[in-house]
């Protein structure tokens, strides 16, 4: 694999800026368990749907952001945060979906973008075979497995691979 | 916002999203019909796109004018004639070229809309062009793809792409049309100048048909007007086809 130094991007640092001054830490524990039910290996934060949760007079206030227009994982997604704020007592749950600022793969964190390629999944900017390593590639189609996936074939060990599209 | 922007918002939202969701079901219909199984992920997710954004569309629309209705009574409790989508949309799926010519020529009108859309002094529309932007721009680079390929290719796929152009060609002359209420939030910056679209629209579609050895075509211009539900006898076939579970089992949901 090339050597590739990694960075945090200034998107990725603003959300961490704003976790990190998160008044709730319990409830951001709390949904660090809930992965996206497309790419297991993701948590929700990781992923970047996971915007924001916060308490207000009515019970707990989660904001989410859709990863696409017609991400049909998206409802799949706001039930899982919601079963497991209710396991852990919170009754009365309230899902915000924010458009602006759009999604991107840009909030994908370090450890993210790990994740994808040990799952076999190429991360997006990243075009190398999640298998051996080699940026011998060929497009097969530009929409694979799910909304957010493009297919990929290594020229070099000839396996096919999705890669995480960057968007 | 006063009570009439409101209404202007509402049908500009409405007349959006009936866009969405019409290309949406003509996409659909390619599932499990598609030539490889490629296509088929890919016209799937598409659709899925159109479809996300009309319910976003709706959304929006139902906050400017709550009048009781859902996203669902606008979808399925409509008739032929309330519907305001362009008519090309609701042109028959037809053969693949067909797909990919109505796909082309909206995408390369889509992306400089959203882009402007994405200025819109309405925060609700401009968050809705902000997240389509980056889709449009991506099944742009599809379309064009494949009109390159079926009109550089074979003497049939030529033959059939250049059909396929000609034909929906007729109903192009409607993305550039505004109707009243577009008008008025144009002036207000809210709605996008379609009108000024062509110019950029008319590039993109000269470039490709240029690189892929395929003539602009000269097809005069349709006397349909889908914005004042004066629509194709196709789109009547695709409601009936759409909403025959809420016909038949009136309110049922998920």
């Amino acid at each position: 694999m090339s050597e590739r130094i990694d960075t945090v991007t200034p998107a990725r640092a603003a959300r961490l800026r704003a976790r990190h001054d998160a008044r709730e830490p319990e409830l951001w524990a709390l949904l660090d368990d809930v992965m996206d039910p497309e790419v297991p290996v993701l948590s929700l934060w990781e992923l970047g749907v996971l915007q924001d949760v916060a308490r207000d007079a009515d019970g707990v206030v989660v904001v989410m952001t859709p990863t696409y227009s017609g991400c049909p994982a998206m409802e799949a997604m706001e039930e899982a945060v919601r079963a497991r704020l209710h396991a852990a007592g919170h009754a009365n749950v309230r899902i915000v979906r924010r458009l602006s600022p759009a999604w991107t793969t840009d909030w994908l964190s370090r450890d993210a973008r790990h994740a994808l390629v040990a799952h076999g999944i190429a991360a997006p900017g990243a075009l190398e075979c999640p298998q051996c390593g080699s940026a011998h590639v060929t497009l097969l189609a530009q929409f694979g497995s799910t909304a957010c996936k493009a297919l990929y074939r290594c020229d070099d060990c000839r396996e096919p691979f999705d890669v995480f599209k960057s968007h | 916002m006063t009570k009439s922007v409101d209404a202007d918002i509402f049908a500009y939202a409405v007349a959006l999203g009936d866009d969405g969701l019409i290309h949406g079901q003509r996409l659909a219909e390619w599932v499990s019909r598609a030539p490889t199984l490629e296509e088929e992920l890919a016209i799937a997710n598409v659709a899925l796109d159109h479809i996300g954004r009309a319910r976003l569309f709706y959304a929006r629309a139902l906050e400017a004018g709550d009048d009781g209705r859902s996203e669902d009574d606008l979808a399925y409790r409509r008739d032929a004639d309330a519907f305001t989508n362009l008519t090309i949309f609701e042109l028959p799926r037809g053969d693949f070229a067909v797909a990919v010519a109505r796909q082309f020529l909206t995408d390369a009108f889509n992306v400089p809309f959203l882009e402007a859309l994405a200025g819109s002094r309405d925060p609700g529309l401009a968050a809705i062009a902000e997240k389509a932007i980056k889709e449009s721009t991506y099944h742009l680079r599809r379309s064009r793809d494949w009109v390159l390929r079926l009109g550089d290719g074979t003497a049939e796929s030529r033959a059939r792409m250049q059909q396929a152009l000609d034909t929906t060609w007729a109903h192009c002359g409607e993305l550039f049309e505004p109707f009243a209420a577009e008008e008025r939030l144009r002036a207000g910056g809210v709605a996008v100048d379609r009108a000024a679209l062509e110019g950029p629209w008319r590039a993109t579609v000269d470039t490709t048909l240029r690189d892929a050895t395929l003539t602009v075509p000269n097809t005069p211009p349709a006397a349909y007007r889908g914005r004042s539900g004066r629509h194709t006898p196709h789109l009547e076939p695709l409601l009936v086809d759409m909403q025959v579970l809420q016909s038949a089992y009136p309110g049922q949901h998920w």
